[in-house]
């Protein structure tokens, strides 16, 4: 195995064993037993098979926005604003839904508003991705400060004109524009969970992404830009479009993200809605580590964490599941850098992986 | 009253200092931090702990002041956790500055709800309420803010950074590790050590800044810090990364604030919604002009040159 694919693993580990002792650390502190709080989430999410269904819903839209944020990291730029882009996508979505004539078969009205969540996504990305291709403003910044416009531009047109008055919510898109629930498709024992036709959608975007970075020409050089951006533009790749490129591409595939919630399970947006995917994306995409099988099981784990989460809450709090969040985070990127810091100090490898290069 | 009279009346110059403590505090936590070199946008999760943190050491002794002091032991500590992971870890500050707030997050909820029983909100607090004067006008509520501890503790500060950064040793050996760290580690100066120092100090301000929200309400509800933290750090950023100016922007911020709950009691007015956008569009703003000033030479306003730089 590669020593790459070692200090992969190696990380990955840490992350989840320091996850699980922080599950334990804190259910122990809050005075309940973490045996059988431990036994109770696993009953709750893969131990039946409405739980597995839930766990499948709740990991869609984090699969996606792991590999929006994926992507971003392929070429050395942290996209912060998925949160944001999906929340566009989300409302946008929910309006050309519920806009569409009443009768619109499906064949119509499913491609038409799938298309636009990344339509939206990657309208949100886009000033990011200006502001950082054609003038070098850092993009961590600039995405933040999006994804509070985001809030604010949203309770403003939710409030004016696209909710329905008195709430926080769109009306109901069309009958034609809904995605199937995976129950209709004879997978009956998913019975009553919200996993929908956006699962398989998410996969088939996951590989695309791997298979873009790798085999096609502009994913390769992005890949390369993120190695190198000096040696890039010495070889005449046009880097500042890669760069902004890049981060449209996460902003849409962020976009995306909006359609389990939004299509898939309620049927129209709803202020919130989705929220907190755009930083579990993140999660995902560190654990995850630019491989999609990789992102899958991440964004699996973390979608067990969260319907997990709703399956304790009544003993221990289901925040402690957004602690733990922070927790991985920290675990992998530390294990990282002391492997990777061993790894250098043994044989001379490339010092800088692009996944660090969101320094500015 | 019209509009234009309530916006220069004392309540609302009353209402932007009462707003703009939390603002000022995280803002002046950014400043330390990003001038020692240390990205810090953790700010938001600081304000959130070191606010609970205020007011479960309140409501456990009863006395407020141990409550300020509670709030910025916890704000240095997550500070010093923050600049561990970066400085020590070498794990990159955006990363670590997710996981604090997500953390933040989660665990004030946590705590809230094993000490409390609530996921929501604590028990009321008295926090620093003046008996000095109980009316409900204008210039009592002004009296009251300008007499208040941490508004007083706030506005030293502000000094005190500006005066600490720019005229102390202390205060060059941390601007030296945010322009070039590797030069001042060949001029002797312990990089790490100072970065942890200023990480750690401007925790503990900005934890400040979390106890005056907490006070301020008389209570703790969880997510309080609502977008304040990142506020804070646009003001750092429109302000160059200089703590008098920070404030400034600090206040021009809570201004907006204030202005916009004057307006929300005369009309229910979109504007509301476009006072919260403001000051994000206005970094925006300020980010495309810093960067298209760039490589115009050294110029005023533009971030520390070392800043998420580390030395090895």
């Amino acid at each position: 195995m590669s020593e790459r694919g070692r200090q992969a693993i190696v990380a990955t580990l840490a992350g989840v064993a320091a996850g699980w002792l922080a599950l334990a650390l804190l259910v122990w502190i809050y005075g309940e037993s973490p045996r059988e709080v431990a036994g109770q989430l696993l009953a709750g999410t893969w131990g039946m098979a409405y739980g597995v269904g839930q766990v499948l819903y709740k990991a869609t839209p984090l699969l996606l926005t792991g590999v929006a944020v994926d992507l971003a990291l392929r070429a050395g730029l942290f996209n912060i604003g998925a949160e944001g882009q999906l929340a566009v996508a989300g409302l946008a979505v929910g309006t050309v839904g519920a806009s569409l004539p009443p009768g619109t078969p499906a064949w119509i009205a499913l491609p038409a508003v799938i298309a636009v969540a990344p339509l939206a996504g990657a309208a949100w990305a886009g000033v990011p991705a200006l502001l950082r291709a054609r003038f070098g403003a850092h993009e961590v910044i600039s995405t933040i400060m999006m994804n509070r416009i985001a809030d604010a531009a949203l309770g403003l047109a939710l409030a004016r004109g696209l909710g329905i008055p008195g709430t926080v919510r769109t009306p109901d898109v069309v009958a034609g524009a809904r995605l199937p629930r995976l129950e209709a498709f004879g997978l009956p024992s998913l019975h009553g969970s919200a996993v929908s036709l956006a699962l398989p959608l998410a996969l088939v975007v996951a590989v695309l992404a791997a298979w873009w970075l790798a085999r096609s020409r502009v994913g390769r050089e992005t890949v390369l830009v993120g190695l190198s951006p000096s040696a890039c533009a010495a070889e005449r790749i046009p880097v500042a479009r890669r760069v902004g490129g890049a981060l449209v591409l996460s902003g849409a595939v962020a976009g995306l993200a909006a359609l389990a919630p939004v299509l898939g399970y309620k049927g129209y947006y709803e202020s919130g809605m989705g929220a907190g995917a755009g930083f579990g994306g993140i999660a995902v995409a560190l654990l995850g580590r630019g491989h999609p099988a990789g992102l899958l099981l991440a964004a699996l784990l973390f979608g067990t964490l969260e319907q997990g989460g709703l399956v304790i809450n009544a003993r221990v709090p289901m925040e402690v599941m957004t602690v733990l969040q922070g927790v991985v985070i920290v675990a992998v990127a530390l294990a990282d850098s002391r492997v990777r810091a061993f790894v250098a100090s043994s044989i001379a490898l490339p010092k800088r992986s692009p996944r660090t290069a969101g320094t500015r | 009253m019209s509009l234009l009279v309530s916006l220069l009346s004392l309540t609302m110059l009353a209402q932007t200092l009462r707003m703009a403590v939390p603002y000022v505090c995280a803002g002046l936590g950014g400043v330390w931090s990003e001038r020692s070199g240390v990205v810090n946008i953790a700010l938001e999760g600081t304000l959130l702990a070191g606010g609970l943190g205020g007011v479960v050491a309140h409501v456990a002794t009863g006395s407020a002041w141990a409550g300020v002091l509670a709030g910025a032991l916890v704000g240095a500590s997550i500070g010093l956790g923050h600049a561990l992971i970066v400085v020590r870890g070498r794990v990159d500050a955006i990363v670590s500055g997710i996981a604090i707030n997500l953390a933040a997050a989660g665990g004030t909820r946590f705590v809230l709800r094993s000490l409390y029983d609530s996921s929501s909100n604590s028990p009321p607090v008295d926090g620093f309420r003046s008996t000095l004067l109980g009316g409900a006008g204008g210039g009592a509520l002004l009296v009251r803010t300008l007499v208040d501890p941490l508004t007083i503790a706030t506005a030293l500060l502000v000094v005190a950074s500006g005066w600490t950064l720019y005229r102390t040793r202390l205060g060059l050996r941390v601007r030296a590790c945010g322009e070039d760290p590797v030069a001042a580690a060949s001029v002797g100066v312990d990089v790490p050590r100072v970065r942890l120092l200023a990480v750690s100090l401007g925790g503990a301000i900005c934890g400040l800044g979390g106890v005056a929200l907490a006070y301020d309400e008389h209570q703790f509800q969880s997510g309080m810090s609502g977008g304040r933290g990142f506020i804070a750090l646009a003001a750092v950023i429109l302000s160059g990364w200089r703590p008098g100016r920070a404030a400034a922007a600090c206040l021009a911020f809570a201004a907006l604030d204030a202005a916009q709950i004057l307006v929300q009691d005369q009309a229910r007015a979109a504007s509301g919604y476009i006072a919260q956008m403001l000051p994000y569009i206005a970094t925006l703003v300020a980010l495309w002009a810093i960067a298209r000033r760039r490589g115009a030479g050294a110029i005023a306003g533009r971030p520390p040159a070392g800043l998420g730089r580390a030395v090895d």
